[in-house]
């Protein structure tokens, strides 16, 4: 999910000045380990780990539960499908459905998963500028094609979103009523072909212009990022909690 | 600087857009170009930078014939192109890093170009603006820094597509004494008369 306003990415907070090498390296482990993991303990201090980090970073907390309602909004199909589907020992019995132990136990842990992977990124990736995590990206020898294609995307997103925009207005300021017919149909169609032709022609546009200013393949940065002490430290205690996360997940103390 | 000797272009669909058509730009020329819609004018601003290549015809540009795409290298450092639509030009983050791309591009060091950055946002009189998320400006606004971000590159010609449409008048005024005042040559291309007229020492007119 892209944060097109930046919007977050403005702020002092430590966590916001944090290294964006370390936010990245940070998100991967963390996302690694609770995709894979399964216990529900470890998942819950994953989770008071985000919320840990989307407290210190001083986010509008209203605009963060406006994006996890999107994750959650899926999530929701799942409580609505899981149990009911899940094989095992009944919870609860409404006429024919019947609710199963394990099904609730396994839509509880991939709410908790992905919020607190969810609130992680919001806390970690969105504190950061775009440019700062590119260059990030690059010192962690993420292939450039790879970072380029994440930059423009993220550059041309909100340049498609206004052109599509402009279309469906000017859809609509014709008289255009959206309902389940052919001609609705085939409106739309013609809509996001029409998008997918002006976003190829706008892609050489661009590239144009880029070689009309001296572009040979490669970008340069303006900024340098620089790892403090302080960064240390704090990466230090990511670490730590990681490592304590996956020891939680191994089972090495009673859980 | 820049002489173009009877070119020639047809677009793929066989509409014949330039035929036979002769420019020069010498040092000092600041041409203004008029023409209905369709006459050929951006193509022409593309020929130049080598975006296209032309049917027929010769492009020679600071005393160089220039044909391959290994030619126009030197062409694009030397000479500034300002799309018509500032979206296409402004594709960085920030405001600063849009401004720098040219500079550090033609081998700027990195505190020269914020030099160059900080430089032209007075010169545009858009002082402050340098972390401001460059898709987020107005339309002006982004006119403006698109303008900027050409004039950064300090080249020695510049290529002028519509630079006045969407500026409001203070916008216009500051373009028109940055244009006045500047040395280099440029070849502009607007529908507004009057103030192409403000801006040029020739003005040619383009048929269809």
């Amino acid at each position: 999910m892209i944060n097109i306003n930046q919007g977050f990415a403005q702020g002092s907070s430590w966590v916001h000045q944090l290294d964006p090498r370390i936010k990245i390296i940070t998100i991967f482990l963390l996302a690694t380990v609770l995709a894979v993991g399964e216990s529900i303990v470890m998942l819950l201090q994953a989770l008071v780990f985000s919320s840990f980090l989307i407290l210190s970073a001083k986010l509008d907390l209203k605009e963060v539960g406006k994006r996890l309602m999107v994750v959650n909004f899926f999530i929701l199909g799942i409580w609505l499908f899981v149990p009911l589907t899940y094989p095992g020992e009944a919870l609860f019995q409404v006429g024919p459905l019947s609710f199963s132990i394990p099904g609730v136990i396994y839509a509880t842990k991939i709410t908790l998963r992905s919020n607190a992977i969810m609130l992680g990124i919001i806390a970690l990736l969105s504190t950061s500028t775009v440019s700062s995590l590119m260059q990030a990206m690059r010192y962690l020898y993420i292939p450039e094609k790879i970072v380029y294609l994440f930059f423009f995307v993220y550059r041309y997103v909100h340049v498609i979103w206004k052109e599509f925009n402009r279309l469906h207005d000017s859809m609509l300021m014709r008289g255009f009523k959206s309902e389940t017919s052919l001609h609705s149909y085939r409106s739309y169609a013609y809509l996001i072909g029409m998008l997918i032709i002006r976003s190829y022609d706008r892609s050489r546009r661009v590239y144009e212009a880029m070689l009309c200013r001296g572009f040979r393949g490669e970008f340069h940065n303006l900024d340098e990022l620089s790892f403090s002490s302080r960064d240390l430290k704090i990466f230090s205690g990511i670490l730590f909690f990681i490592s304590w996360i996956i020891i939680v997940e191994k089972g090495v103390f009673l859980v | 600087m820049i002489e173009l000797k009877n070119i020639s272009y047809q677009y793929q669909n066989g509409e014949q857009v330039l035929d036979d058509f002769n420019l020069t730009l010498e040092p000092g020329d600041k041409i203004g170009l008029v023409g209905p819609n369709g006459s050929g004018k951006t193509t022409l601003f593309k020929i130049i930078m080598g975006l296209l290549a032309p049917d027929e015809g010769e492009v020679i540009i600071f005393d160089q014939p220039r044909e391959k795409e290994e030619d126009f290298i030197e062409v694009r450092e030397r000479v500034g192109f300002m799309f018509q639509d500032s979206d296409d030009l402004l594709f960085c983050p920030t405001v600063e890093e849009d401004l720098a791309f040219g500079p550090l591009n033609l081998g700027k060091s990195k505190e020269e170009a914020k030099e160059i950055v900080q430089e032209t946002l007075k010169l545009i009189g858009m002082e402050g603006f340098e972390k401001k998320v460059s898709y987020r400006l107005s339309g002006g606004q982004k006119r403006m820094i698109a303008f900027g971000a050409i004039l950064a590159m300090q080249t020695e010609v510049l290529l002028l597509d519509e630079p006045f449409s969407g500026l409001d008048e203070d916008a216009i005024e500051r373009m028109v004494g940055i244009l006045n005042d500047t040395d280099r040559s440029y070849i502009i291309v607007s529908h507004n008369g009057e103030l192409i007229e403000r801006v040029t020492n020739k003005l040619y007119y383009m048929n269809e």
